[in-house]
């Protein structure tokens, strides 16, 4: 069954997605979006009920292998040691994320000509700086301004509260003469564009029954609405369909009750993350794009960069935030920029994810042995409940080509579209900084206090972040899109989401993914009377 | 199906559940010096059962380990062992370190540590996070200060 025509189809409503319908709205064209997931009731968020811990093993799980929900699709991330994590509604992986909201660092932009490895971006800080800020205010970026890693930004709200965990950890990096901030965080500390204030309750990373927590279908979203922008859910996107021109004409989706449906567009704009959108693409094949779509350069699916992240966690004799608080917390930058000395290039940043509820302490303490069976089970339990805090480090990914999506040649979802097929491995260098990470982690929290030290390295279930595999550039043989993210090869075909990244920062993405979202809008609205010369 | 078989949701057996019962009671006993049940007490394993119905593979697989070591090293399945005997077949499979160890030992403490009686012994309200919320100490931000006394270390690009 064939739809009306629209001018700008959007496949994902996820962080890219609704930060592009939101600006493109602006236009007046009619725009729909197409959403594999659902729209969520945050009253039926885990920390609504006494299972709060529990269902992060379960139904909001972050693998969509353990999670299963009928709007997911399976991934095949056996040959990694780093597993993806994803989720799939309107929002995307904004519900599940902790919210911790970093932008890019000015040298993140170029780092083949400081460090000499990777590939410089097409545009820099500068370029991206008012996205970054109109996107801070629609988020509403929690934080405080002055931090002596950045260029000069303004926070919209205050920090989040630092507690007795950033207190402590705060300490432990002032001991050392380090560096540490208060972190930007997509967690309201204040009444925002609707939303209330974070109330503490500790579980952001299952969905903020609260509000507070910045998920795109209560930032963006409502107000791209309010303006005309379509959101069809349930609606799994097969292919992109191709005319004679070799443009683009829209694409083959399945709808809430499984029929195949095609809907006509002008453009096309993907915003399916680091694995969904080369899903997608490599799936769109044709006599005219026999390798997929937008991949003469084959570089579809290749340069996969997850952030390979390092746990580090201090057990602490006194009583710290444990289950109460945002994850998010402070950060340190000490350790971001390249010095080779360390024995590796590019840089990390620790970020304090503050503490731990009941189940997850007991889980750390029985599976490090640390909690044994028996009688003294319960004394030893209380020798870590409220007493962990830590940080991760967040590790400069490098694109290389190996790292890659494909498309599983048995695997598929419920409607019988290839399940994207991951193949990573971890890189000397990344190794390097790990193990660099884990003892830099340690020192600081001895300094501050902990008596005992358990780390993981890297963390195998940490796949959040997925990017690089569709990266922009201005050559068309060494990238997939142009610096505006049209598509080299499908001249109304668009990319918003982490694939175009061609670093990945050692920072989380989704600011500088809104960021770009926002920038390739204002490109696609300054230039629509010749958009597709 | 044999024709003496009453189609049940339930994954494991009366064998089965007792060895769970036994299995989750031995890692987490009663103890009256922090009023709290064992793992095992009836309202607690209810709900372990609940969580193990919808994941029933990785706890049939842990106890059939379970019966492997009863059997293997005591000479029978693990339901005609005796006290003594079911302990030891205990201890040694809670060394395994096995997928489905870790699986038994999750639901577990998923269930165990929401109870109310065991919230209450940790000083926690029995509720769930939400709508109350917790209270968070803002912290001293003036332990900032030689951070920025320090200065400016982004890097130029």
């Amino acid at each position: 069954m064939a739809e009306q025509p629209v001018d700008v189809l959007i496949i994902g409503a996820g962080a890219s997605g609704a930060a592009v319908a939101w600006s493109l709205a602006d236009t007046r064209m009619h725009i729909v979006c197409l959403e594999q997931g659902d729209w969520m009731n945050p009253a039926e968020y885990p920390s609504s009920g006494r299972d709060w811990e529990s269902r992060a093993f379960g139904d909001m799980a972050i693998s969509p292998n353990r999670r299963g929900r009928p709007t997911d699709y399976p991934v095949n991330d056996s040959n990694s040691p780093i597993a993806v994590a994803n989720f799939n509604a309107v929002g995307g992986s904004t519900i599940l994320y902790a919210g911790h909201f970093p932008r890019f660092h000015p040298s993140d932009f170029r780092v083949a000509s400081l460090d000499g490895v990777g590939d410089d971006w097409p545009l820099d800080y500068e370029t991206l700086e008012p996205f970054y800020a109109e996107d801070d205010r629609m988020t509403g970026v929690s934080g405080l301004s002055g931090d002596p890693a950045y260029p000069a930004k303004q926070s919209v709200l205050p920090p989040v509260p630092l507690g007795k965990s950033g207190d402590t950890l705060a300490r432990g990096f002032n001991d050392l003469g380090w560096h540490w901030w208060p972190s930007d965080t997509a967690v309201a500390t204040a009444a925002h564009d609707g939303r209330d204030q974070c109330i503490n309750l500790g579980a952001c990373t299952s969905g903020c029954a609260q509000g507070a927590k910045a998920s795109t279908d209560i930032t963006y979203w409502p107000h791209a609405m309010r303006a005309g922008v379509e959101v069809r859910t349930r609606c799994r996107v097969r292919e992109i369909a191709v005319n004679d021109d070799g443009m683009a004409s829209g694409v083959w989706y399945y709808d809430a009750d499984g029929e195949e449906r095609f809907q006509a567009a002008e453009v096309v704009v993907m915003a399916c993350n680091g694995v969904g959108t080369p899903r997608i693409l490599l799936n769109s094949t044709s006599e005219q794009f026999p390798d997929g779509l937008a991949n003469s350069s084959g570089l579809v699916g290749k340069n996969l960069m997850f952030h390979p992240y390092a746990s580090i966690q201090g057990i602490f004799e006194e009583e710290l935030d444990g289950f109460r608080g945002p994850g998010v917390c402070i950060w340190s930058k000490e350790f971001y920029e390249t010095d080779e000395s360390r024995g590796f290039v590019r840089g990390f940043t620790y970020e304090i994810n503050r503490g731990r509820g009941p189940v997850a302490t007991a889980m750390t303490g029985m599976m490090s042995g640390r909690i044994p069976w028996g009688a003294e089970h319960h004394r030893a339990y209380r020798d870590l409940f409220c007493r962990i805090t830590g940080m991760v480090a967040i590790c400069e990914d490098l694109p290389e080509e190996h790292n890659r999506v494909t498309l599983d040649p048995e695997l598929t979802d419920i409607h019988g579209i290839p399940a994207p097929k991951i193949d990573y491995a971890l890189s000397e260098n990344s190794r390097r900084m790990l193990d660099f990470a884990v003892e830099r982690a340690s020192e600081v929290l001895r300094a501050a206090g902990a008596t005992d030290i358990i780390s993981e390295a890297p963390i195998a279930v940490g796949g959040w972040h997925l990017m690089g595999t569709a990266r922009m550039g201005k050559d068309p043989a060494r990238s997939v899109v142009n610096e505006w993210g049209r598509s080299h090869d499908v001249k109304n075909l668009f990319i918003v989401d982490g694939s175009i990244f061609v670093t990945s920062a050692g920072v989380n993405p989704t600011r500088t993914i809104q960021a770009l979202a926002l920038y390739i809008a204002d490109q696609i609205k300054k230039r629509l009377a010749n958009l597709f010369d | 199906m044999s024709d003496n078989t009453i189609a049940t949701d339930n994954p494991l057996n009366a064998n089965q559940e007792s060895a769970l019962a036994a299995i989750v009671g031995a890692m987490i006993p009663a103890s009256e010096e922090y009023a709290v049940p064992s793992a095992a007490d009836p309202t607690i394993f209810a709900d372990i059962l609940t969580l193990v119905k919808r994941h029933p593979e990785p706890v049939v697989e842990g106890l059939a380990a379970l019966d492997d070591i009863a059997e293997s090293r005591h000479g029978g399945p693990f339901s005609a062992l005796g006290d003594e005997d079911k302990a030891a077949a205990i201890a040694t499979f809670s060394q395994s370190g096995s997928q489905h160890l870790r699986a038994i030992v999750s639901m577990t403490a998923q269930c165990y540590y929401r109870d109310d009686r065991v919230m209450a012994s940790l000083g926690m309200e029995p509720r769930p996070p939400f709508p109350k919320g917790f209270e968070v100490e803002q912290g001293d931000l003036s332990l900032l200060d030689p951070v920025r006394a320090r200065g400016r270390i982004w890097r130029e690009a």
